[in-house]
């Protein structure tokens, strides 16, 4: 390995551990990321002189540990105190000197994880904060995730981390009472910048859906801490198999392809086969939230399982769908529903099933859209170009847009 | 210890129409939030506020500029019916402590700023 791959293979292992163990140490979340940041900087400079050192992950957090060092003395001259992170009796006093992987280190991960995951930051904040310190994503990759400028995310970032300290949210873990709710914020947290990876954006960007991967490791790595949660089982599946699809849900010309026409050969199997595991034996959930994520899991299944569109079991997924649309009758989930009940039954009862969702979805492109592609299916195509140019009107992705209209023109001709 | 003011919003009219074992519900639950503060950490200073009605605003500006109107700041259904003034650990001991407050009451937690070279006179 080269000092280049093997002190990124260190950031990307090994990141939330130092981050947790610093933060637990020294209670600064202002000077703790900066400087790991700089000891980073630090090893891409010295490394290729000096080789790989024999553990790298203890190298970096003796080069943190001397900035972080550094900078409290100099604001000791300076007679500055800034706030500390409130950490719990338990956690307090010296840390462990080294990196080790100890028990004590990887609660220190759950703290970390936890911390940035609570209830009290703002959704969108919490997720880029859990990225950047759990995962150590670059604030530039994390604003090309949520599509916002570099200066907006690095602002976002820093509101966040001044709340935590502010506001008093500490680097602990909760007990048993609360912990199960905790961690399903994790899992919202981390589904949020899942889905912003796949949030249609500004022109076709593969790159985001990559950065979406940086979402599931969040949830493999929390998962680790606390494998019992199935709240994380049923997520790291759902998340699975829709990452396994990335590379097939774009076409040659940076067009977006529809699940019914993606080659499946290019799904990654290894992700497909390892979510069928994790849902494998896995019960209904009496959390709703756990058992959206499995009921969407296993939609996703019935379809990494089929062999082409054609051989989807349908049946398997209304099921599902009718379960979802029970547990959380929103009008994506009924809209979904309604696709799966046309793909069964036939487009009439797939167009009766859309019936009463105009008015819950006054400007989505999504419902003329699948209401124009039912009309088509059974002939009717006047009506059918006319629900798909309403969608045109409204669907603001270019690429989706080609799509829309390539099939509208289709039926006209 | 962090400083924490906890402020109470709610509704009047639930008040004024609580029965008498109603309001024995919400004593019980400001007991149940004195006893948990008092466990973790303590109470520094507490009031029920009068209703907004006999609230008084005075405005932005310098000396008459400051204009004195009738009211609440913001008019809004619910408004501030009191407040605690806590120490306590960290934000989920001040989370766990509201949540045992009356159950028709939305809370707000906000930290007490520390302002550097200021002190009370």
């Amino acid at each position: 390995m080269s000092p280049d791959e093997a002190l990124a293979a260190v950031v990307r292992e090994e990141w939330g551990r130092l981050v947790a163990l610093l933060l637990g140490r020294f209670r600064r979340l202002d000077l703790v990321e900066d400087a790991l940041g700089d000891a980073v900087e630090s090893a891409a400079r010295r490394w290729p002189a000096d080789g790989v050192p024999d553990s790298p992950a203890a190298w970096l957090h003796t080069a943190a540990r001397r900035r972080v060092l550094d900078r409290l003395r100099a604001e000791a001259m300076a007679q500055r105190t800034e706030p500390l992170l409130v950490v719990d009796a338990e956690r307090r006093g010296p840390g462990p000197a080294m990196a080790d992987p100890g028990g004590l280190v990887e609660d220190d991960t759950l703290r970390l994880v936890l911390l940035c995951c609570h209830p009290a930051l703002a959704p969108d904040v919490a997720s880029a904060l859990a990225l950047r310190l759990v995962v150590g994503v670059s604030t530039a990759d994390i604003a090309r995730l949520f599509l916002v400028g570099e200066a907006t995310m690095a602002a976002r970032l820093t509101r966040g981390k001044k709340k935590i300290v502010a506001a008093g949210i500490p680097y602990g873990v909760p007990g048993s009472e609360d912990l199960p709710g905790r961690l399903r914020t994790v899992a919202r947290t981390a589904y949020l910048a899942f889905t912003a990876g796949y949030a249609p954006g500004s022109g076709p960007d593969l790159l985001r859906a990559d950065l979406a991967g940086e979402a599931v490791r969040l949830v493999r790595v929390t998962r680790a801490l606390r494998p019992e949660a199935t709240v994380l089982r049923a997520l790291l599946a759902l998340v699975l198999l829709h990452h396994s699809r990335r590379d097939a849900r774009v076409g040659p010309a940076g067009e977006l392809v529809l699940l019914a026409d993606q080659d499946r050969a290019r799904w990654h199997r290894d992700e497909v086969d390892e979510a069928l595991a994790l849902l494998d034996g896995l019960p209904p959930d009496p959390d709703p939230l756990t058992e959206s994520y499995r009921l969407q899991a296993v939609v996703a299944a019935a379809h990494a399982l089929a062999p082409t569109a054609a051989d989807t079991d349908w049946a398997l997924v209304c099921t599902a769908y009718d379960r979802l649309v029970r547990l959380d009758a929103s009008p994506a989930a009924r809209l979904a529903a309604a696709v799966a009940l046309a793909e069964r039954d036939g487009p009439d009862a797939g167009l009766a099933a859309l019936e009463g969702l105009d008015d819950a979805l006054p400007s989505s492109h999504r419902l003329p859209a699948v209401r124009g592609e039912l009309l088509a299916r059974r002939g009717d195509h006047v009506a059918a170009a006319e629900a798909l140019t309403l969608a045109i009107a409204r669907c603001g992705n270019e690429v989706e847009r080609s799509h829309l209209t390539a099939r509208r023109d289709s039926l006209r001709g | 210890m962090k400083r924490y003011v906890v402020l109470i919003a709610y509704e009047p009219e639930a008040w004024e129409q609580a029965n008498e074992e109603e309001r024995q519900e919400y004593f019980d639950a400001h007991h149940a939030f004195e006893a948990h503060v008092a466990e973790h950490g303590r109470r520094l200073a507490s009031g029920a506020l009068c209703d907004a009605d006999v609230a008084t605003t005075v405005g932005k500006g310098v000396g008459a500029e400051r204009t004195v109107t009738d009211g609440p700041f913001a008019e809004t259904a619910e408004q501030i019916g009191g407040y605690y003034d806590v120490e306590l650990p960290d934000l989920d001991t001040a989370i766990a402590a509201a949540r045992l407050l009356p159950s028709a009451y939305t809370v707000e937690i906000r930290p007490v700023m520390r302002i550097e070279g200021y002190e009370q006179a």
